[in-house]
């Protein structure tokens, strides 16, 4: 309980400590807003309807700097956090929900079969340490996540996609099929492949080594030879004795991948213009857009927060050590 | 370290980034061209005179992948070291301190944990308007040192109740020389493989910023190479050398960190080392 506790409370303060570096990190860096909202809407604005826009959408404030944090965090606890610079008058709210279910889709899927694949092969690599299964996976581990993720993105987009025309070249789904649709669906799935394949591809190297790794260590204890004595049979001795033992730290990068699945994949999605979380963050980014920017970055915060605690509590139910307060 | 020499993925991992480490310090005597000379000839092919070709703005290939090491060799060392010793204060000095200094420590710790790295470095990139290398690696560093501070933490707690750093305390030695002198020589395995780890992450994501604009794109590095290969569609246009080769070789680079990460692993861990 008080494990769960004091997971909770730094929850809070993390929470706290992103909504405040949110407010901090545009007032403390050169470049400002405005100058970026005067170029764009200079020519058609009067300096005195640029200046009312820009109280209008809280760049400007006649309040001090400490009374703007509280408003902020006001806002930010209500939920209110404003309207897009570049396509204003839309709320950031409404840009951050019609792209966050895409990404959860792609990436969240992405990571779970990343994870399944790559610890699979990661025990089936330790149980045949040294042979040429082995030899050859640990190699493929360590390239694939050393990998530019947008340089084989754009490589596969080309020869895949756009040479061999196996896969659509952008987008989410076909633009004239509904999204509830049978064929909606089919649409969806197919648009998510090449980028799926790619994002799955790239994040189960790290699975595949961690799991090999911790495999052999834990092959070595006693427990394991116990088991192996007492005549089990391998596959019995694999899966409920080594494996078992062995996901524990798997499962912790698991959870903190889980947890990143609402920053989206940045990468895939701006290659292959997947309409997620990541591409409306980079398309932020290029258009100066602020309100979206820190609108996107305190949700992925809230994402990552609550993955990491559901992820605490589920650790207590696999690791009965935590749960008997062993671990300090 | 023996160990380490007889290890073949270590050799291959050494021996690549010896290769790219003596390929960036004489780029000046194997390069053929001025990387940045703009006056070849747009999209040459493969010719004596240019053996990978031009790109569509007119450089050498050849040239511009040779000082393109630079830059990326130097952000991946340099962004390897300071993490490495942001997560020695971090994690081993908290860990052995315990306490208090721990309590504050980790708990900073767990907060760059879970704030998301890579949306971060963009929105701080989105921010600033400075380009230079040295931008890059401090926001490189800032952002990827949690993870390895973690685990070094928890080492350093084994390592406290060890025989030796009792001993050492009780001669009344000072705390930050117990940690220096017992501890830190005790788990070199593990900040040696973090050391490579964090190479590996600030070679990617540098190239990546690059890549996506937001690393200056007019220095010749294999990230702003793709910047520019995908800018002028080069794959499109049937120079797709501009776009493999500069990819390739940070894949090769990064193997290279990943392959010493894993074997300092293997050499530093009993458990590993094949009997």
């Amino acid at each position: 309980m008080r494990y769960i506790l004091r997971r909770f409370l730094l929850l809070l303060l993390t929470g706290w400590v992103a909504i405040t570096l949110n407010f901090a990190i545009p007032r403390l860096m050169p470049g400002n807003p405005i100058e970026a909202m005067a170029v764009r809407y200079g020519g058609k604005l009067a300096p005195s309807e640029l200046s009312a826009l820009a109280i209008e959408l809280g760049l400007k404030s006649r309040q001090n700097e400490v009374a703007q944090y509280f408003t902020y965090l006001g806002h930010t606890l209500t939920g209110n956090l404003g309207y897009s610079l570049y396509s204003y008058p839309e709320r950031v709210s409404t840009i951050i929900g019609e792209s966050l279910p895409w990404t959860i889709f792609l990436v969240g899927a992405s990571t779970i079969l990343a994870f399944v694949i790559g610890t699979s092969l990661g025990a089936i690599a330790a149980w045949r340490r040294g042979k040429p299964l082995d030899s050859a996976l640990v190699p493929t581990g360590v390239m694939l996540g050393a990998t530019p993720a947008f340089w084989i993105a754009t490589l596969a987009l080309y020869f895949l996609a756009f040479r061999l025309n196996l896969f659509p070249v952008y987008g989410g789904s076909g633009i004239n099929e509904g999204l509830v649709s049978f064929s909606g669906i089919g649409s969806i799935i197919d648009h998510a492949a090449l980028p799926g394949i790619t994002l799955t591809a790239i994040s189960l190297g790290g699975y595949l080594l961690l799991m090999r790794n911790t495999t052999i260590t834990v092959l070595s204890d006693d427990f394991v030879k116990f088991a192996r004595a007492k005549g089990l049979r391998d596959r019995v001795v694999a899966t409920h004795y080594a494996a078992r033992n062995a996901i524990l730290p798997n499962f912790t990068t698991f959870a903190l991948a889980l947890g990143f699945v609402v920053s989206g994949a940045i990468v895939i999605e701006y290659v292959f213009d997947y309409p997620g979380v990541g591409y409306e963050l980079f398309t932020a980014v290029l258009n100066y857009d602020y309100p979206l920017m820190q609108g996107l970055f305190l949700i992925i915060v809230i994402g990552v927060l609550i993955a990491n605690f559901l992820a605490d509590l589920l650790y207590v139910l696999l690791d009965p050590r935590i749960r008997m307060g062993a671990r300090s | 370290m023996k160990a380490f020499l007889h290890n073949r993925r270590a050799m291959a991992g050494a021996s690549i980034l010896a290769f790219f480490a003596l390929v960036a310090i004489f780029a000046p005597l194997l390069s053929p061209d001025n990387p940045s000379d703009i006056n070849y000839g747009l999209m040459l092919g493969p010719s004596s005179r240019h053996l990978l070709g031009t790109t569509p703005g007119g450089q050498d290939i050849l040239s511009q992948l040779i000082y393109g090491a630079r830059p990326t060799l130097v952000v991946g060392l340099l962004t390897g070291a300071i993490i490495a010793v942001i997560q020695l204060v971090m994690g081993v000095f908290s860990g052995y301190a315990g306490g208090a200094i721990d309590a504050v420590l980790s708990t900073i710790t767990n907060v760059f944990l879970v704030l998301p790295g890579l949306p971060l470095l963009i929105v701080i990139k989105g921010y600033t308007s400075s380009d230079s290398l040295t931008t890059v690696v401090v926001v490189l560093s800032v952002t990827g040192w949690a993870w390895g501070a973690r685990v070094l933490r928890s080492q350093a707690i084994s390592l406290r109740d060890r025989p030796f750093t009792e001993a050492a305390r009780m001669s009344g030695e000072r705390r930050w020389r117990i940690v220096m002198a017992h501890i830190v020589p005790n788990m070199f395995g593990v900040l040696a493989a973090n050391f490579f780890g964090a190479a590996l992450y600030a070679v990617l994501t540098f190239a990546f910023l690059q890549f996506m604009g937001l690393a200056n794109i007019n220095e010749v590095a294999w990230g702003s190479m793709l910047y520019w290969a995908q800018n002028d569609s080069a794959q499109m246009l049937g120079q797709w050398v501009f776009l493999l080769l500069p990819g390739l070789c940070i894949l090769l680079l990064g193997t290279a960190f990943g392959l010493l990460n894993f074997a300092v692993d293997e050499v530093a861990d009993p458990r590993l080392r094949r009997n």
